[in-house]
């Protein structure tokens, strides 16, 4: 495959930032979680 | 002894029920879009990498194409979403702060998928045109949209109530959106290195092979799922942040309250030496 380094790395980048993004987008979800009463949940 | 264990019993119960049980945003719907999206990127990378063929002209490197298409195509869905739920904020009746962090919420995933469009348009354009970045129109629009958002989250954490942010913010949101049809004719309206749009034309005539149309296809469909799992997670932390300050910003005040009615009640009781002393002295 020529120029695999260029092509790989795009598929890299899109998918190490998407997975970032959603760990951070969890992570922040359970720290707070952890401070707010289940009735003030309106998704459960 | 036997009368003061139920007594504590009970409290630990009424404490325990305080607590929250549920520690995450995730229900069982947002782990079933969350799995199948992950089957349907492992799809995209199956058929982006492995059994679409290579391009007449681009060759290999049209394999770009399968991230580069579906990311500004969540950024573009993910910033009319913003621009929507502005709009139902504005112009409601409810004036409903749930519509405000769809659009906050939006917007931030919206700005991620534009940054890694750019990254990876400049790969691709290292390959084809043997440049990173170009002033092109199109690379330009895209950068100016980018950059837009960027100020429309600044702009929500700017201080103030809930509602000066939504009001602000919705207003911006709906401007903002008008940049969409800026970047995506930008092509036609200016003379551009970058490609015309291959799918989403005017004409309707797609110039495409089946296999590789359906890779890109597969691409929208898994970013699409994507998105709507992480719009899930995003509005549900961000109803929770919203209730922890206002939570925070009731107590602050309680406290002031509390030292200033203090105050007040010391200089009340205090014995009145200074005007004593003045009187005296006149």
């Amino acid at each position: 495959m020529d120029d695999a380094g260029f092509i790989l790395g795009s598929y890299f980048l899109t998918f190490a930032t998407v997975a970032l993004y959603a760990w951070r987008a969890v992570r922040s979800g359970r720290k707070v979680s952890q401070q707010v009463p289940d009735d003030e949940k309106y998704w459960l | 002894m036997t009368t003061i264990e139920p007594a504590k019993a009970e409290q630990d119960t009424a404490q325990q029920s305080a607590l929250p049980s549920q520690r995450s945003t995730a229900t069982r719907g947002t782990r079933t879009i969350g799995i199948v999206a992950v089957v349907a990127l492992g799809w995209l990378v199956a058929f982006g990498l492995g059994f679409s063929p290579a391009d007449r002209d681009q060759d290999e490197s049209v394999r770009i194409l399968y991230v580069h298409v579906p990311t500004i195509w969540l950024a573009y869905l993910a910033f009319v979403v913003t621009a929507v739920s502005s709009a139902m904020y504005l112009f409601s009746k409810k004036k409903s702060l749930g519509w405000d962090r769809a659009a906050g919420a939006s917007a931030e995933i919206g700005v991620t998928f534009v940054a890694v469009t750019l990254a990876v348009g400049a790969m691709w354009g290292r390959l084809t045109w043997g440049v990173f970045w170009q002033w092109d129109a199109r690379l330009t629009t895209t950068a100016l949209l980018f950059v837009t958002y960027i100020g429309y989250l600044a702009v929500r954490r700017l201080g103030g109530s809930h509602e000066q942010r939504a009001k602000r913010s919705a207003v911006l949101g709906m401007i903002a959106v008008v940049e969409i049809p800026l970047v995506h004719f930008s092509v036609k309206m200016w003379r551009s290195l970058h490609q015309e749009a291959t799918v989403a034309n005017l004409d309707g005539d797609t110039k495409m092979d089946g296999l590789m149309l359906f890779s890109l296809f597969v691409g929208v469909i898994a970013f699409t799922l994507l998105y709507v799992w992480l719009m899930l997670h995003r509005t549900r932390s961000m109803a929770m942040e919203d209730l922890l300050e206002e939570r925070g910003l009731d107590e602050a005040l309680a406290v002031r309250r509390a030292e200033a009615a203090e105050t007040a009640t010391a200089a009340t009781s205090a014995p009145p030496t200074a005007t004593m002393k003045t009187g005296s002295d006149s």
